[in-house]
């Protein structure tokens, strides 16, 4: 083990050349798309209390976060797991602005635990939140930047799956359960898991037992909606809820949408609407979002939010290749007119690389494929010859 | 990964295989060998876009779980130990029924072991079910892990009980073993990928509507 020097901790990589070139670029990509719709930047530190980076979270995040004894103070700092909860911080406490507040983030989240799909612990989690407006009109604008992103990343044929939360918690309220016993429904119905579900409302009354149990198959097309009012009783909170997702389902009909109303996340925070992403080769959902709009009075003001965010890295590897420039290698010595065309190429977005001695016959292998020669007092690029 | 338009199915070798074929030949899936015969461990079936893979019972959960099959059989025994993560069970297909028990040699007394607190050695292949069970008893045990033949382990010594799948009960009376605690019944439940059912709903949803009719 001592000479294994080189080898990394389980579920933590590399990103190599090829890999972020193509994720530099997406980064690059998504963050000028949230900037031209108006989402400033931030950028939230890698540490902070474990109080508040956990706050309003489930048990799960809990586990998920790497904690550390911070020595300037004695409290127990994690490093994030998650920076949602970080940015409604921004929003809530620091910002405090009254009207709407749009931001957008990228950066390196750590998982004690890894992803069951992808298996990283080291995520990059990138994305964007909308503070200060309760309507469906936030959550229209979110649900448009979750497309234009996976279309920018090549995914335009994915599927963005819709689902209330509202939906469940008014027929788990209806059912009156414990509390404990609510999670275990919940995270049977996440599951599809019928027989169980069965077994968890078998005391619950009707007709809330029967809409409990029909939940699971509420989901495929737009169809499910109609279908949700006729078998999901008559109750205020569930029509409003559905009335939502009609809304939504009207003003996105050109997306791929699709709806799930016993998709549930985020038992802890999520407050209304939710979506998750679906592309082809990819085992799990590549971005979540959704309305989470008690999570700011966590941090002394609650505010209404909703926003998405996704692991970058899963979505570069799903994103259809993108070949790295091949460069132009410059020849030593160097004179002053090769100087002045390296840096006319380099202005047109080339790549120039220069040649430093002694490395003949590796260009090929640095992402050389052209070489400055000089012919007639002018530099011109040729193709370098192989080897 | 999978083809968008093609299916495939985690099944593995014996008592599930053989209880899933009329389930599957009631969504018209019938696979073209019988893998007791073949060395196969893809088998096509009588459609050009479903196809066979044929695992372990224990490993069902997992590649269904990364997407390498789009649906599995899986025992809740072995959905439990897996835990689950990533997958939609939205069947109980009421087949390979047996139970997961507590036994232990003849003569030993469970009960009193029990109501004295005793920390018990259990030997089991099924950690997860067992380390909850006496959790939510309040009984103290150390597990210990085997791969197989748990009826041995109080026999030789090495625990005081096991907790096992139990389906007739002949295995433990050929090795004088009494069975003192149901921890739960066990049957195959149908697991899908969540992303496969939604990205292939139009595919799938006739193969889970089809089998779901045809359970007993």
């Amino acid at each position: 083990m001592t000479h294994r020097r080189w080898l990394l901790p389980e579920a933590i990589e590399d990103v190599l050349p090829a890999q972020a070139v193509r994720l530099e670029y997406l980064r690059r990509r998504l963050l000028d798309s949230f900037d031209s719709h108006g989402y400033e930047l931030v950028m939230p530190p890698l540490l902070e209390y474990v109080e508040s980076l956990l706050t309003g979270s489930g048990h799960d995040l809990d586990l998920r976060t790497f904690k550390l004894v911070d020595q300037l103070s004695g409290r127990s700092m994690g490093l994030r797991a998650d920076i949602t909860p970080q940015v409604a911080r921004i929003d809530a406490h620091l910002l405090n602005r009254q009207g709407v507040t749009r931001l957008c983030y990228c950066g390196n989240v750590v998982h004690t635990l890894p992803a069951a799909f992808n298996g990283t612990r080291e995520p990059l989690q990138i994305g964007l939140e909308l503070y200060g407006h309760a309507g469906l009109e936030a959550d229209i604008e979110v649900l448009r930047l979750l497309a234009l992103s996976l279309e920018s990343g090549g995914l335009a044929a994915s599927r963005i799956d819709l689902s209330h939360v509202r939906v469940f918690r008014a027929l788990a309220q209806a059912a009156n359960m414990a509390p404990e016993r609510e999670q275990e429904l919940f995270a049977a119905l996440q599951g599809k898991d019928l027989p169980t579900v069965r077994e968890l409302v078998a005391d619950v009354s009707e007709p809330t037992r029967s809409a409990l149990l029909a939940l699971p198959e509420l989901y495929g097309d737009r169809s499910v909606l109609a279908k949700a009012e006729r078998v999901l009783p008559a109750d205020p909170a569930i029509a409003a809820a559905l009335g939502e997702l009609e809304r939504l389902a009207d003003a996105c009909d050109d997306l791929p949408l699709s709806f799930d109303l016993a998709d549930l996340r985020g038992y802890h925070y999520h407050s209304g609407v939710m979506f998750a992403a679906y592309a082809a080769g990819s085992a799990a959902a590549i971005a979540l979002g959704g309305r989470y709009d008690e999570v700011g009075k966590a941090y002394g003001r609650a505010r209404p939010a909703t926003g998405f965010s996704m692991d970058l890295r899963e979505f570069a590897r799903l994103s259809p290749e993108r070949a790295a420039k091949a460069a132009i290698l410059a020849p030593w010595p160097e004179d002053d007119g090769l100087h002045a065309e390296a840096a006319r190429l380099r202005a047109s977005g080339e790549r120039v690389v220069l040649a430093l001695p002694g490395h003949d016959g590796s260009w090929r292998e640095a992402g050389c494929d052209r070489i400055l020669v000089r012919r007639n007092d002018a530099w011109c690029v040729e193709s370098l010859p192989e080897n | 990964m999978n083809g968008i338009n093609q299916i495939t199915i985690a099944l593995s070798k014996g008592r599930i295989f053989e209880e899933t074929l009329p389930l599957l030949a009631a969504a018209d899936i019938v696979p073209a060998e019988d893998p007791e015969k073949s060395r196969k461990l893809i088998i096509g079936t009588n459609r050009p876009n479903v196809r066979v893979v044929i695992v372990r019972a224990s490993d069902v959960p997992t590649y269904v779980q990364y997407g390498a099959a789009d649906v599995g059989i899986a025992g809740k025994d072995v959905l439990i130990e897996h835990g689950g993560m990533g997958l939609y069970q939205p069947l109980d297909l009421k087949i390979a029924k047996c139970r997961m028990s507590v036994a232990v040699p003849a003569g030993f007394d469970y009960a009193a072991a029990v109501r004295r607190g005793a920390r018990l050695r259990i030997a089991t292949k099924y950690i997860t079910m067992a380390r909850e069970h006496f959790a939510a008893k309040g009984v103290h045990v150390d597990l210990i892990k085997l791969y197989g033949s748990m009826e041995l382990a109080p026999l030789a010594g090495l625990a005081e009980a096991i907790v096992d799948l139990v389906s007739s009960g002949a295995t433990l009376k050929a090795n004088n073993l009494i069975e003192v605690e149901h921890i739960m019944d066990i049957s195959s439940r149908l697991v899908v990928n969540q992303a496969a059912l939604k990205m292939k709903r139009e595919l799938l949803q006739p193969v889970i509507d089809a089998i779901a009719g045809a359970i007993q």
